[in-house]
């Protein structure tokens, strides 16, 4: 197939193969809009031709700014129709980072979703030199806004008609210029040390991981997909546009960031792609309902809820399923999973893809247990969000999955995966440095991870390679591996775990306001924010004990000896995290120097100063006094 | 400036309850398109004069007329019809009824179809539904409001149950919107977004408003004119510049000469 070599040519055979398949929706005045893949080809012509009248030239750049709409995709489309390359960037992003990927990859045009947007734009003008057009989607509030440079959606899309008039043939010689080699678009990382890396991807990455992707799951033309995750992130990159494209399957955008679980349900999506929060927040809401349910129906579901996750332990070890336990399932099916599956929004769906973070194996067994045939997916930026996938028959809370067919890895030493295969990315924009740090000669790519295969053929993901370290005693230390282990306690919403060099792990701990202050509430605790929260003797001993389940689990000696309640959640804000919640390990280090102190120290107090970064870019500073708790009563004696 | 008759003329407008003379020959005059805060301290008789003009109640005397016709004497229902829409200072919806229900009921003056025909459900019933539903659902954007079509007003929080009282006014259509305190009682974010709404509201909808709040910072950021009444007069008019400098403004709001803080949401 010579057709299938770039987006641009997808999109034109799908306008042709898939004419009256609807390719994209949009939920507006509450109605779900369709656009057939003919008319998704109309509007992506419209607009790439106005832009090539306003002077858009091959390889110019054009950045995409807001929520998740079907013209912010066709603006993406419509500059790799051109030659151009789209860069996503995070709508909730501080100005100084956005101004930073602008800059850093010269984009001469932004499409902003609304006047919140083009403000931000408006704002940074000065600083943008390369810049000399924003359009915009929603013209709401914009009226009065008199810039040459600034024009709407429809207006680009009149221009691009008639120039159409004018020079019939342009786009479809636009389309035939594209090459596989052609950068089809730039995320960048978050990077959890410094600026941001644009990772550029090609059309043959685009075209390759559709490829593996096909290879190992079952996705058809006629599936739907929910179009809700940020459109700066890859992965929504490599399913909204590359396998959408690749595929035909219809993408959907919720109305608004605040409707998503609801459109979820309305639409009941064939494939579901979600992170481990949104499973988690699910999982929380199905908790609260059934808490607030009358008693009877509160016994049904948790009789029909312990029966399935039972037989599903069994399942997934292998073992048979007696009689009695498998009718109760065929029953709880009836009564209760199939109607929860259809509150969710996930009655459809065929598979649903975890990924991104490890999800807890409380979590994901219940979503298992009930009939959702969640599964386990490893991926990066680099390597176009995919490298390997659980099958549906192996899927399991622990490990990566397979590699997908075509992609390669290996284990090198330390224990860092390596990559290698049509998905690699090309490099980094302007980075030729640390394209070669990770890349070498035989094209495998660093993912940075550590890791190792087991025994079935299964890639599992311990921790950030160079996060590896060890105690003082020389037992080798991976902290997100400790991490997690908390994180998977629904009170615990982050976790940063100390140790390297250390003499024994401790750990700062920041509670989740919603669990923990509904568990305050309902003890009758009460509290005003979450400092106060965070400092209350009894949800210290709740964290305690949250903290000694997950030390069960690990062994002795990385157990977790001290540890330390936070007074405000880690913020991508404040950089202690990334955009896409990585802790920022190195600066977190730096900023809570003291609070390592006291642990090893064997202090009981510490001052901890907490800077707090506005959406807007001011920064305040909040003081407090916090309390550094043991786990055991017994340890400080032997520190 | 060149005379021009206004949108909304109220002519020498006197209005006592029983003893207590709330409003005493008060004029005002707005103009299409403008944005017209009322201020005052607290019993000037600013809620007298919407009520004045909405028909709530009647002046004893003078006139009030909106696009050169008298309405002094108007029921409130044919002021609505006439375009007039207001929300109130205590909130007043439907507490029990959905956002979207209480949307639809604000395009109620438009409807024409009987009691019979809305519960067949057919025909021109159905098509006038569906273009009222459309309007409203401009509104529902409009506020960003989608993820609250179906709940129940009275759960909502306050600034929330605030931007759907504006909504519910939006669907009459008005020419004129009379706007009571909208920020009361709203969190600084909540007036922010308010403020914003009214003047997107001005701005692309034409629609001229008839503001009384508290907080000068807004009052004084939107306005294009202020009027400010004491003990139920008029004692001045302007911009927001020229009253922030009026003596007696500055008399009536602090007793002494001290200018009117020109920023931030203090409430005076």
């Amino acid at each position: 197939m010579s057709e299938a070599t770039t987006l641009a040519r997808m999109l034109r055979r799908n306008a042709r193969d898939l004419r009256d398949r609807p390719a994209i929706r949009e939920k507006d005045r509450g109605i779900w809009q369709t656009w057939t893949w003919g008319q998704y080809y109309e509007q992506v012509r419209d607009f790439a031709l106005g832009l090539v009248a306003l002077g858009f030239k091959r390889g110019e750049r054009l950045s995409v700014i807001g929520d998740n709409r079907p013209r912010l995709y066709w603006a993406q489309v419509a500059a790799q129709c051109l030659g151009g390359v789209p860069v996503p960037v995070y709508q909730d992003s501080i100005a100084k980072e956005l101004a930073f990927v602008w800059n850093h990859a010269e984009c001469s045009v932004i499409v902003a979703e609304d006047q919140e947007q083009v403000d931000k734009v408006l704002g940074l003008r000065d600083q943008l030199p390369a810049l000399r057009l924003v359009v915009y989607d929603d013209p709401r509030g914009l009226v009065h806004y008199k810039h040459e440079w600034l024009r709407s959606y429809q207006e680009v899309q009149e221009l691009g008609r008639a120039f159409a008039a004018r020079h019939p043939h342009d786009f479809e010689a636009e389309i035939e210029k594209g090459k596989p080699e052609d950068v089809a678009i730039i995320c960048y990382t978050s990077g959890t040390t410094g600026n941001p890396k644009g990772v550029m991807l090609t059309n043959a990455n685009a075209i390759g991981i559709a490829d593996a992707f096909r290879r190992a799951e079952d996705v058809r033309a006629d599936d739907d997909a929910l179009a809700y995750l940020p459109m700066a992130w890859a992965g929504d990159a490599a399913y909204t546009l590359f396998l959408s494209l690749v595929v035909g399957f219809c993408s959907n955008c919720p109305e608004s960031p605040e409707t998503v679980q609801r459109d979820l349900r309305e639409l009941g999506p064939t494939t579901v792609l979600a992170p481990p929060r949104i499973w988690e927040n699910m999982l929380t809401g199905v908790q609260v309902k059934a808490a607030d349910a009358p008693a009877l129906k509160r016994w049904v579901f948790e009789r029909f809820r312990a029966a399935a996750e039972r037989a599903e332990i069994r399942r997934s070890d292998g073992k048979p399923i007696p009689l009695g336990l498998r009718l109760a399932c065929m029953l709880g099916n009836v009564l209760v999973y199939t109607p929860i599956r259809d509150q969710l929004g996930l009655r459809r769906a065929r598979w649903a893809l975890t990924g991104g973070a490890p999800l807890g194996p409380d979590t994901f067994r219940f979503f298992r247990s009930i009939g959702v045939n969640l599964k386990q997916v490893y991926g990066s930026t680099e390597t176009t969000g995919l490298v390997s996938l659980q099958p549906s028959a192996e899927a399991n809370p622990t490990t990566a999955g397979r590699p997908c067919p075509g992609i390669e890895v290996k284990i090198a030493d330390r224990g860092e995966v390596l990559v290698r295969g049509p998905v690699i990315f090309k490099g980094y924009l302007k980075n030729e440095e640390a394209t070669r740090e990770v890349i070498d000669s035989e094209g495998w790519f660093r993912t940075g991870d550590a890791g190792f295969m087991d025994p079935r053929g299964h890639l599992v993901i311990i921790d950030r390679a160079k996060d590896v370290g060890a105690l003082r005693d020389g037992t080798p230390f991976a902290p997100q591996f400790i991490e997690n282990k908390l994180k998977f306690s629904p009170f615990i919403r982050e976790a940063v775990a100390f140790g390297n060099e250390y003499p024994f792990v401790s750990a700062m701990v920041a509670i989740d306001l919603n669990t923990v202050g509904n568990w305050a509430e309902r003890r009758g605790i009460p509290y005003t924010s979450y400092l106060d929260l965070s400092q209350k003797p009894e949800v210290c001993d709740l964290i305690r004990e949250e903290i000694r389940k997950g030390n069960e689990t690990l062994p002795a000696s990385t157990r977790i000896r001290r540890f330390l309640l936070l007074t405000k959640d880690l913020e991508a804000d404040d950089a202690e995290m990334t955009r896409t919640r990585k802790v920022r390990r190195k600066f977190v280090a730096e900023k809570y120097a003291s609070v390592i102190d006291a642990f090893y120290a064997g202090g009981h107090a510490v001052e901890l100063e907490a800077s707090i970064t506005y959406e807007d870019g001011r920064t305040a500073i909040m003081k407090s006094h916090v309390r550094v708790e043991d786990v055991e009563a017994e340890t400080t004696a032997r520190v | 400036m060149a005379v021009v008759s206004g949108l909304l003329e109220i002519r020498d407008a006197s209005k006592s309850f029983g003893g207590v003379q709330a409003v005493t020959r008060v004029s005002l005059e707005a103009q299409k398109g403008e944005i017209l805060s009322v201020i005052g301290p607290n019993g000037a008789g600013k809620t007298t004069v919407l009520n004045m003009i909405s028909g709530f109640y009647h002046p004893d005397s003078g006139r009030i007329s909106l696009e050169g016709r008298d309405v002094t004497e108007l029921a409130p229902s044919r002021i609505a019809e006439l375009g007039v829409a207001r929300t109130f200072q205590n909130i007043a919806l439907f507490r029990g009824m959905t956002v979207l229900d209480n949307l639809m009921l604000g395009r109620h003056v438009h409807m024409k179809t009987g009691v019979l025909s809305a519960c067949a459900y057919w025909g021109l019933a159905q098509k006038e539904e569906v273009v009222h539903r459309r309007r409203v659902e401009d509104i529902i954007d409009f506020l960003r409001i989608q993820d609250l079509r179906r709940r129940p007003t009275g759960s909502l929080p306050y600034g929330l149950q605030k931007r759907v009282e504006l909504g519910r006014a939006l669907a009459l259509d008005p020419k004129v919107l009379l706007l009571d305190e909208p920020m009361g009682g709203c969190n600084h974010e909540e007036k922010e977004d308010m403020a914003r709404f009214i003047l997107d509201v001005n701005e692309e909808w034409g629609v001229t408003v008839i503001l009384i709040e508290h907080d000068m910072g807004v009052v004084m950021d939107i306005s294009d004119r202020v009027a400010v009444l004491d003990m139920g007069q008029k004692i001045a008019e302007g911009t927001p510049d020229e009253v922030r400098a009026n003596p007696r403004v500055i008399k009536a709001y602090l007793g002494e000469t001290k200018a009117v803080p020109s920023t931030g949401g203090s409430r005076v």
